[in-house]
């Protein structure tokens, strides 16, 4: 299926937010994750069922100051 | 200052971003002994441990973080970030910023009041980036905000307080409400004149990060806020339209004939 993963189409294998976070390359990292907008705890990701077309954000602390435009949906 | 039940080691508020580098970001933190960091998300390139690293950086700080909602523009984005953050930085403390106008980057008030109340709802203790406007504090206070953040002027613009009045205006409105000056402050003697109007503490990053040597700057800064509560504490004389000589004029020798 694909997904938009930070704003790039992504293509993946795992069904599940969990799954796919470690087929991503973000297995223990620190990170937070929101779906089309709605945030993720860590806590669910492994009961959230991914869907096409959805849109992961995965968010990490940075000391780069950009604005969240990430966040925005069309 | 004590907000949200907690006493702030230093009235000083330090961003974490624009540095040039980690090293000088936690050497320019040594200096300034700030009360709280402000941090930040962003997002993660997948196999990249920077953000990891950042948080090490920033833990190794011991210093209390702020997690801000940075670069919003809607109460929905507002409340995800915060939502985000919580979770990554283990604090329900959040600078709310909902901004409004890109040019300025002046706060939505309207977005910021509803914002804060839901968040408030949600057990988040909310320190919100407003104006000085009376009417907008008012709301931000029953929305259950304990602590009020008005601009000195627009955010990086350096153009320390821009309205006085209006500045001098919230704080006696509101005695008790702990108040930060968030934005705008470019120097050290903003920093002094903030104290003086009775603020309790003021926000920075741009002023430190961006000056030609941040960790003297930090320095100046922690030094400013020291002055400035001092000065605050003495009780500074009032202005006066007329000249009053300091010294006496009785027992003045006359020379004139």
């Amino acid at each position: 299926m694909e997904i938009m993963v930070n704003d790039e189409r992504t293509r993946i294998q795992s069904g599940v937010l969990s799954e796919a976070l470690v087929e991503l390359g973000y297995g223990e990292a620190k990170v937070a994750t929101a779906i089309d907008g709605v945030f993720v705890p860590r806590s669910a990701r492994s009961t959230r069922i991914l869907r096409e077309g959805e849109k992961l954000e995965i968010l990490a602390p940075m000391q780069e100051d950009k604005s969240c435009e990430s966040m925005e949906q069309s | 200052m004590r907000v949200y039940g907690t006493e702030l080691t230093s009235p000083l508020m330090l961003g974490t971003a624009l540095y040039d580098s980690p090293a000088i970001l936690a050497e320019s933190v040594r200096v300034a002994r700030p009360g709280v960091v402000t941090v930040s998300l962003r997002r993660e390139s997948a196999g990249s441990q920077a953000g990891q690293a950042f948080w090490e950086l920033i833990r190794g700080l011991q210093v209390p973080v702020l997690p801000n909602t940075a670069g919003c523009h809607t109460v929905r984005e507002a409340i995800t970030t915060a939502q985000m953050a919580r979770e990554v930085f283990g604090t329900d403390w959040v600078k709310l910023e909902v901004i409004g106008q890109g040019d300025l980057l002046q706060p939505d008030v309207f977005a910021l009041v509803e914002a804060a109340r839901l968040l408030t709802e949600e057990g988040f203790k909310v320190f919100p980036y407003t104006t000085e406007d009376l009417v907008v504090a008012e709301r931000l206070l029953r929305a259950g905000c304990e602590v009020l953040m008005p601009w000195g002027a627009p955010i990086g613009s350096g153009r320390g307080l821009n309205n006085l009045f209006g500045l001098r205006a919230l704080r006696a409105h509101f005695p008790e409400i702990p108040m930060v000056i968030d934005a705008g402050i470019g120097r050290p003697s903003h920093a002094v004149t903030a104290f003086e109007l009775g603020y309790d503490a003021i926000l920075i990053n741009t002023a430190v990060a961006k000056a030609g040597d941040p960790v003297g700057m930090a320095q100046a800064f922690h030094l400013a806020c020291e002055v400035g509560k001092l000065a605050r504490a003495a009780d500074p004389m009032e202005a006066r339209d007329m000249a009053v000589p300091s010294t006496p004029t009785l027992g003045k020798a006359v020379f004139a004939s």
